[in-house]
Order: C-alpha cells, then sequence, then structure tokens
C-alpha cells in the first residue's frame, strides 16, 4: 500500500473508531437539552431538566456521597496500591509471593458480582459475630478500595520498573538510610504517577454500581446506584443531565490534565532520560 | 544491572531492616487476605450451608454428643439439574468470546494506527481514547438506550431517511447486548495494545522488509507475534470480566440473552437464596480460573522482568 | 548519616585497603573467586578486564552494595564487610552518574553532605569548593538533564568527591565518552584526584584507560586476578597468556625449551629458533609461550646484519622470513601482518618516522622481520 493510501486507512479506521465512542456522549449532551420529556423525540431546547436536578435531592446526596467515598477510596488505594508495588518490586523472593501478586491482580479483572457477592456475605458473618460494622459508608468504601487498589499497583509499579536502580543505590552510597532514600529520592521521582493513580481510583469509585449495590446499607445510597435503578426503569431525562454535567467536568479535567501532564512528562522523560546515560 | 537479578534482594531490601521490610510486605498482603481471600473462602462455606429462617445453619454442630458435618452439596446438584444455570453459564461464555473477537478486531489496527501516528499527536489521540473511559461507563451504556430503543434516535433517523417503514428491533436483542460491552470494553483492549505495539522496535520491521519481505508479511510475522503478550493481556482484561457483567446485559439486554451476572444477582436480591447465589459464584469462579490463572501467570511476568 | 570514622591503630607498613581472600557466589557461580589484594594509600588502582570477569561485582562489594560470601575487607584495619553502604566513609562514581534528575547541580553535590547533618555554612563552603574543582560553578543551578555528558560526569564526580571519601570507587569512569574527549577527561581525572589525595579503586575495560589512568593494575579473569604491578610491569613482562594476550597486540609463538641456561634459554618453534638473554624458572623440554610485542620487530627488505645483533651469540635467531600479507596504515604507525615461511602470522608495528618512508613496503613483498632476545617474555602459563 501506498503511504497515502496507508494514511487514509489509519484516519478512517481511527475516526470511526472515535466516532464510535463519543456517538452516545454527545447523545447524552444533546438530548439533556431536550423539552421534551420524551427522552428520543426532539422538542426544542430548554433547560428544564437541569433546573429539575437542582431540586433532585436523591441524586444530589448521592452525588455528595459518591464523591466521600470516592475521595477516601483515592486516598487508601493509593497508599496500599504504593505498598503493594513496592514489595513487589523489592523483594524479589518471599513466602506467599504469587499469592499476593495473585491477589493484587486479581480484583483487575474479576466481575464484580463476585467480589460484590463475597465481601457483603464475609461482612454479613462479621456483624453477626462481632456486631459491627454496619453497611455503609464504610462497606464501600472497603470494596472500593480493594477494586482501586489492584488498580493503582499497577500504576505505580509500572513506574518503578522503569526507574534506575542505581539511582536508589547512589542515595545510600552517600550516606541515604533506606527510609530516607525512599522519601528523598524515590517518592518525587514516582509522585506523578501516585497522582494518575488517585485520579483513576477516584473515578472507579465514583462510577461504581456492582459492587456499591451489594455493600451498601439504608441511607447509604450513592449516585450511580441512584441512576442505574431509573436507567433499569426506562428512561430519564435526568440521567441525561447528569451525563452532560460528568462529561463537561471530565473533560475540561482531562484536558487541563493531559495538558500539564504533557509538559510535565515531557521535562520528567528528559530528565530521567539524560541524568544517567545509558550503559550497554 | 544483572546484580538485582542474581541477588534476589535489591540493596535497598537488603538494609531496611527485618521490621521495615514486614511492614511494607504485611500491610498489602494482611489487607488482601483479609479482604480478598477470606471472602472467597466465606463464600465456598455458604454455598454448602444450609439456609435457616434468617441465616444459615452452621456447618458443624453438636447433637446428642455428636459432632455433625452438614455439607449441603445440593445446591450444586441444583445447578446441574436445572437447565437454566448451564445454559447462563454457556452463554456468558459465548457472549465473552464474543466480545473479546470483536474488541480485538477493532482495537488492534487501532492501537496500530495510534502506534505509528506522528509522536507529537500521540498524547492528544491517547487522551481522546482515555476521555471516554473517565466519563462514566453507566451513563454512557445508557446512551446506548437512547439511540437503539425503537422510538430512539437511530430509528427516528431510519425512518425519517425512508430506509424502513417500521422500527427496527435493536434494544433488549443479543445484538444491542455485544454492542454495548464491546463499546465498554473497547479501551481496555486498545490501552495494553497500544504500549506493547509503541514500544516496538520498529528496526526489527525494517530489517525484515529489508531481507526481502513483504510489508505484510512482516505484519503477519514480526509485528503480531511481538505483541502477543499485549493480545494476551487486552483479552484476558476483556474476557474475564465480561463473563460475570451485570449491568450491561440488565440495560441493554434481553429475554434471549441470558448472562449468568444476571441470575447471581436473581438468585442473591429475588430469591434471597444466599446459598444458591453464592454456589453460582463458585462455579463462575471455576469457569474462569484458567483464563484468571493466564492473566496472573502474564502480569507476574511483566513484573519481574528487571528493565535497565 | 555520617561516615564511621575509621581511624583505627594502622600501622606503618599496614596497607590502606587489604581485600583478603574474598569470594563471591550467586547460586554455584563464582563471580570473585578467592581473590586478595592490598591497595595503598593515595594509589589509583585499576581493576581491569572484559565483561563479566567479576570486577564489577568486586568494586560493589568494597560499595557495600553485595556481600561477600566469604573472606574480609579492611579499611585502615577495619573490616567493613558488616558495614551498610551509608556507613561507609566510601563514596562511588556510577558508570551511570546516577545523578538525581530532580534536583539541581548544587542539590545533588550537597545531597550527602546534608545526609551527615553538616551545618549549612558548612555545606555551602564545601559545595562551592567542589564545583570550583570540577568547573562548574556556572552550572550550579541546573538540572542533570540540561548538562551535556561531560557535565554530567563532572557533576558525579563532585558529588563522589563531596564528602571526603577515604576511598572513592570509579565504575567505568569514561566509557561512553567519545574518544577526543576520553583522552583529555583521563588526564583530568587523574589531576583532580590526586589533588584532592583521595585512595581510589576503578573498574574498566578498557586498557588505555587503566594505564593512562592507574598506579597500579589487577588483571581479572573469570573471578579471579591474574598480575597486579604497574602499567609498565603488566605490559612488559606479563606473567602469563592471558595477560599477555589481553593487553595490547602482542605475538605468541609456541615452543619447546632447547637449551636452559642460568643466564639464556634458547626454545624451539615452528616459526624460528628463539634466543631470550635472560634466564627462566623452567625445564629443558618443557612446553612455553614465547611473546613478543609488534613494536619491538623490526620489518626490512634486506637479510639482518650480524652488526644490528645485540650480542653474536643471537646471530641466527629471532628472525624469520615472511611475505606481507596484510597492511594497515594507520598514519603515525603501519601495523604490517607478515605471513611467515612457517606459516604463522606475525604483527609488526613500524613507526612512521619519515614522510614517505615507510611506503617502500606493500602487499606482497618479501620481508625479514627480526627483534632482540631482551624482547622476548617467556611465558610458562
Amino acid at each position: 500500500m501506498t503511504p497515502a493510501a496507508d494514511r487514509w486507512t489509519s484516519n478512517a479506521w481511527m475516526g470511526a473508531v472515535y466516532i464510535f465512542l463519543y456517538l452516545p456522549i454527545f447523545t447524552l449532551i444533546l438530548f439533556s437539552f431536550n423539552a421534551s420529556p420524551m427522552v428520543t423525540n426532539w422538542g426544542g431546547f430548554s433547560l428544564r431538566w437541569y433546573e429539575a436536578l437542582t431540586r433532585d435531592r436523591e441524586i444530589i446526596d448521592g452525588f455528595k456521597l459518591s464523591l466521600e467515598i470516592a475521595f477516601s477510596t483515592g486516598c487508601s488505594s493509593v497508599v496500599l496500591g504504593t505498598l503493594a508495588a513496592l514489595s513487589l518490586h523489592r523483594f524479589k523472593r518471599f513466602t506467599g509471593r504469587t499469592l499476593f501478586a495473585g491477589m493484587v491482580n486479581s480484583p483487575l479483572v474479576m466481575p464484580e458480582v463476585i467480589i460484590g457477592l463475597s465481601l457483603l456475605l464475609t461482612l454479613v458473618s462479621v456483624q453477626r459475630l462481632f456486631g459491627f460494622p454496619e453497611r455503609g459508608f464504610a462497606t464501600i468504601w472497603l470494596g472500593h478500595t480493594l477494586l482501586g487498589m489492584a488498580y493503582a499497583t499497577v500504576v505505580v509499579l509500572s513506574r518503578l520498573q522503569e526507574l534506575s536502580p542505581s539511582l536508589e543505590e547512589a542515595a545510600q552510597d552517600l550516606g541515604a538510610l533506606p527510609l530516607q532514600v525512599f522519601f528523598l529520592v524515590t517518592l518525587p521521582l514516582v509522585s506523578q504517577a501516585l497522582a494518575s493513580a488517585w485520579l483513576l481510583t477516584f473515578t472507579l469509585s465514583l462510577d461504581d454500581v456492582v459492587i456499591s449495590a451489594f455493600l451498601n446499607g439504608p441511607g447509604s445510597t450513592t449516585m450511580p446506584i441512584t441512576i442505574f435503578s431509573r436507567a433499569r426503569l426506562g428512561l430519564s431525562p435526568s440521567v441525561n443531565t447528569v451525563a452532560t454535567l460528568t462529561v463537561a467536568v471530565v473533560s475540561i479535567g482531562v484536558l487541563a490534565a493531559s495538558v500539564w501532564m504533557s509538559k510535565a512528562e515531557k521535562k520528567r522523560s528528559q530528565e530521567v532520560a539524560s541524568a544517567y546515560r545509558k550503559v550497554d | 544491572m544483572t546484580n538485582l537479578a542474581r541477588g534476589g534482594m535489591t540493596v535497598y531490601a537488603k538494609f531496611m531492616g527485618p521490621w521495615g521490610r514486614s511492614l511494607v510486605i504485611g500491610v498489602p498482603m494482611v489487607f488482601l487476605l483479609l479482604v480478598f481471600l477470606l471472602p472467597f473462602l466465606v463464600v465456598f462455606k455458604i454455598s454448602v450451608s444450609e439456609m435457616d429462617t434468617v441465616y444459615f445453619k452452621d456447618l458443624l454442630s453438636v447433637k446428642d454428643e455428636l459432632v455433625v458435618l452438614a455439607f449441603k452439596y445440593g445446591n450444586y446438584i441444583s445447578l446441574t439439574q436445572d437447565a437454566l444455570y448451564f445454559k447462563a453459564y454457556l452463554s456468558s461464555i459465548k457472549i465473552a468470546a464474543i466480545t473479546t473477537s470483536i474488541c480485538l478486531a477493532i482495537a488492534y489496527p487501532f492501537a496500530y494506527f495510534l502506534a505509528r501516528s506522528p509522536a507529537q499527536r500521540r498524547p492528544a489521540l491517547l487522551m481522546l481514547v482515555m476521555l471516554p473511559f473517565w466519563t462514566s461507563f453507566l451513563l454512557r451504556v445508557y446512551a446506548w438506550k437512547i439511540l437503539l430503543a425503537d422510538a430512539g434516535v437511530l430509528n427516528n433517523l431510519v425512518i425519517a431517511l425512508g430506509v424502513a417503514s417500521e422500527p427496527i428491533k435493536m434494544l433488549n436483542t443479543p445484538f444491542s447486548l455485544v454492542l454495548g460491552m464491546v463499546y465498554t470494553y473497547v479501551p481496555f483492549m486498545i490501552l495494553p495494545l497500544y504500549a506493547n505495539l509503541v514500544k516496538m522496535d520498529l528496526r526489527l520491521l525494517e530489517a525484515a522488509l529489508d531481507l526481502g519481505a513483504t510489508p505484510w508479511q512482516g505484519f503477519w510475522r514480526i509485528t503480531v507475534p511481538l505483541s502477543k503478550s499485549g493480545i494476551i493481556a487486552g483479552s484476558m482484561l476483556v474476557f474475564i470480566p465480561c463473563v460475570g457483567e451485570f449491568v450491561i446485559p440488565e440495560l441493554l439486554g434481553g429475554p434471549e440473552t441470558l448472562m449468568i451476572g444476571h441470575v447471581l444477582w436473581d438468585e442473591f436480591f429475588g430469591n434471597n437464596d444466599w446459598p444458591m447465589a453464592a454456589s453460582v459464584a463458585v462455579v463462575m469462579v471455576g469457569l474462569i480460573i484458567i483464563p484468571l490463572a493466564l492473566f496472573n501467570k502474564h502480569q507476574a511476568e511483566s513484573t519481574s522482568a528487571d528493565l535497565p | 548519616m555520617a561516615h564511621k570514622d575509621l581511624t583505627g591503630s594502622v600501622g606503618e607498613n599496614t596497607p590502606f585497603l587489604q581485600i583478603k581472600r574474598v569470594v563471591k557466589k550467586f547460586d554455584d557461580v563464582f563471580a570473585v573467586d578467592d581473590v586478595s589484594l592490598d591497595i595503598a594509600q593515595g594509589e589509583i588502582f585499576a581493576l581491569l578486564g572484559s565483561s563479566g570477569c567479576g570486577k564489577s561485582t568486586l568494586l560493589r562489594m568494597l560499595a557495600g552494595f553485595e556481600v561477600p560470601t566469604s573472606g574480609q575487607i579492611l579499611l585502615a584495619g577495619q573490616d567493613i564487610v558488616g558495614l551498610a553502604p551509608y556507613e561507609r566513609p566510601i563514596n562511588m562514581m556510577f558508570q551511570s552518574y546516577a545523578l538525581f534528575p530532580h534536583l539541581t547541580v548544587w542539590d545533588n553535590v550537597a545531597f550527602g553532605l546534608h545526609r551527615e547533618g553538616m551545618p549549612k555554612m558548612q555545606i555551602e563552603e564545601r559545595v562551592t569548593q567542589m564545583l570550583d574543582l570540577v568547573q562548574l560553578k556556572a552550572y550550579a543551578k541546573r538540572k542533570p538533564h540540561q548538562l551535556s555528558g561531560g557535565q554530567q560526569q563532572r557533576v558525579a564526580l563532585a558529588r563522589s568527591l563531596a564528602k571526603r571519601p577515604q576511598l572513592l570507587l570509579l565504575d567505568e569512569p569514561l566509557g561512553a565518552l567519545d574518544a577526543k574527549l576520553r583522552q583529555r577527561t583521563q588526564l583530568e581525572l587523574v589531576d583532580i584526584i590526586e589533588r584532592v589525595g583521595v585512595t581510589c579503586v576503578m573498574v574498566t575495560h578498557d586498557q588505555e584507560e587503566a594505564m593512562t589512568m592507574a598506579t597500579r593494575i589487577g588483571v581479572m579473569s573469570e573471578g579471579k586476578i591474574l598480575q597486579i604491578g604497574q602499567p609498565a610491569e603488566i605490559y612488559e613482562t606479563p606473567d602469563c597468556l592471558f595477560v599477555a594476550d589481553f593487553i595490547g597486540t602482542v605475538n605468541i609463538f609456541k615452543g619447546q625449551v632447547e637449551v636452559d641456561e642460568p643466564d639464556h634459554v634458547v626454545i624451539a618453534s615452528a616459526q624460528c629458533k628463539h634466543y631470550v638473554s635472560h634466564g627462566i624458572t623452567g625445564t629443558q623440554g618443557m612446553d612455553v609461550h614465547v611473546a613478543v610485542r609488534p613494536e619491538k620487530m623490526t620489518i626490512q627488505t634486506g637479510p639482518v646484519q650480524d652488526a644490528d645483533r645485540e650480542s653474536p651469540a643471537e646471530v641466527g635467531f629471532n628472525q624469520a622470513q615472511g611475505v606481507i600479507e596484510d597492511l594497515a596504515y594507520l598514519g603515525s604507525l603501519t601495523t604490517y601482518h607478515v605471513r611467515l615461511d612457517g606459516g604463522s602470522v606475525v604483527k609488526v608495528t613500524h613507526t612512521n618516522d619519515a614522510r614517505h618512508g615507510s611506503s617502500a613496503l606493500t602487499w606482497g613483498d618479501r620481508v625479514y622481520v627480526w627483534w632482540c632476545g631482551s624482547d622476548v617474555v617467556v611465558l610458562t602459563r
């Protein structure tokens, strides 16, 4: 194939996939401004659903709860994920390493119904034995952290693997104790990965339906659960509005983050690539 | 560089002191044992328990000075007897396999083209792929309902254009289910493929072309085999969760599509039959254990590679 | 963390660094096989060998990144094997420089000083001093990625000297620099090290680097030290075949001892008979190798004149005839590959000390090759 034909195929294929990915999103945005309550028939431009959203206590309360859970999940996932990544990276041999690695990686792919069910059954048994915990914020947080930790580990581990080991050796050679090495050298160099991991797990938690559904209790209904129940029953305009707002916030966030990240990334890869020369 | 591989421990680790090491490994390990492994054991135990009025009867009980172990394997028998379960398992695997194949077919060329596009454009293009991922998947799946409904956008368009006189049934069919699944999981296939393809040493391909291979041969004999690990990672990332998917079948599936995630949900929330739901879960895990082991092995291999 | 102060009772004659019977095993492989070595204070000692010979492992054991399987390492009389890297008064300049990418040049150099709790004023003084030493004061605020390779190397050096270590370790210091820069940097490095007066152990696979920079060289192969000596010693009097072959180029003849006298030896090889004008520790009939450096040989079109000989006893020995099979003109010298009548090829180097002087010899020419008995080295192992 000629280079021109190559480029045409490439652009056509990629364009088609992008359209496929964004079609639903644009649909949601468009119809959130639909004056007609018939979700699929266009009745003119209107902001009535946005106005209705401000009075929608269920969604607003759910959103607040989801935010809180997501924030805590982000923090706990990053801490646990970093510890797990450090363990896998630094200690090549320890008892139970295979089991450990399996447990850390499996939540990435394990169907959420299994995680949700198993965790719920366990919590119920624990509750019967010890009287706590009540299902609610803490239990949802626990389930989300399990999932989040798996993702965080992957992100942090891949960054750790990129670091040259001689950087930490040099730090030790210059008199830094292992803990100092971690805080003065390792941590600054993986900080960006930690930030990405936090954002990733935050988003995952914010969006989670199944685990939340299994692990929630009375008074702890998260926003995705609300949306899901409405969506199951049929089409609801409130969903469109939430969707549009989400897309707007996320787009701005992602855009800002990626602009900042690409600048930082460029600087960082420059730094890393030339702070140590290639060893043959 | 090889000293790390040989020593089995980095120097960092050696001089961290025994307590430091135990803490770093111990905290996540304990967490996982309690929150991941223990629940599996609990599920298994409950799957062989008998349902009392409110809770389960204990497995072990003492009656008339006799220790009785009551293992109700009856739940598993029911699983094999009722065709529903078997059909659900089978259809879940089938749909997961179809979804994985379609995702691969769509994602591989995409990842390939993305990896070969000019370097300055790649971050932006990648971001455009990731952006839908960061917006709620629940909302995006819901959007397909709007698009595919009988009175939905696409049907309105189709009728308006005169292509058909009646709405085509697109929603709540196997078609809409697979469409929704592919839609949700395609980014999971794109990313590992892209990560693999972008790191590929293009000089290998150049060498092949230099030795007389056509671009097509170069692709099949060099590029594809080298991207094998990306293909496996992506396929596992799609197949395994698809088997147990619940939300998408619920929103986009229909009476003809029966998936095991839905069955489990119904057993638990609908019938309140926890032991049954547990046994369904156990068998589900059994189904995915081989791809799961494959996935873990793959992850372990990419972890232990010592990079300079 | 401050260095452990190793001013133990060191006797006048105790070497500054003593490596005693150090062994390092990885699984079943001996990376370092019973190495013993003494290094005097202020020397620059080079461990020379090709990859995998164990030199890097030995260096890492000195730094503390590997622990010997057995043996002792004594610095100023004290065994440091049990000390962690951050407890040793030893600093290393890494092969990859390992400059901290997120810190400026200044902070990189000051890193070790902060760890020992040095007061701020003193740190400023010392860092300035170090940067002056390597002439990088103007770059203090830059980050490593903003520097050239040579500048990064100087920062790495300054950083490793900042704590005034008792021992400086260099790991392949000049590997990635191009040839011209390398030569200049070699001498600059030695200059700085000598000015600071620190004892230095370096590891390299580059003979030229070792010969230029080191006061003494230890040639290593397969975990063992084969020979230790000053550069000239190693070059002119290798004590085994490996060392003779490893350092520079050499012509090796295989032969047997025909005449074994205290003051001279005759060895018969397939190419010629060798007259060696000194005795050897060997016996009659023994299989030996004879080594002659290419620059010690003379190549000419005419036969060897008796008058050119060092002593009349040599007439008829240490010479051969052959045909020039190949030649490489390298500007300052020309290397001829001569296929001797006996079958082997010898390399002869001729300095082009006159313009157009050597252009007389060319491919296919029939030549005489000869050398002196005092330039012959006999290798018994």
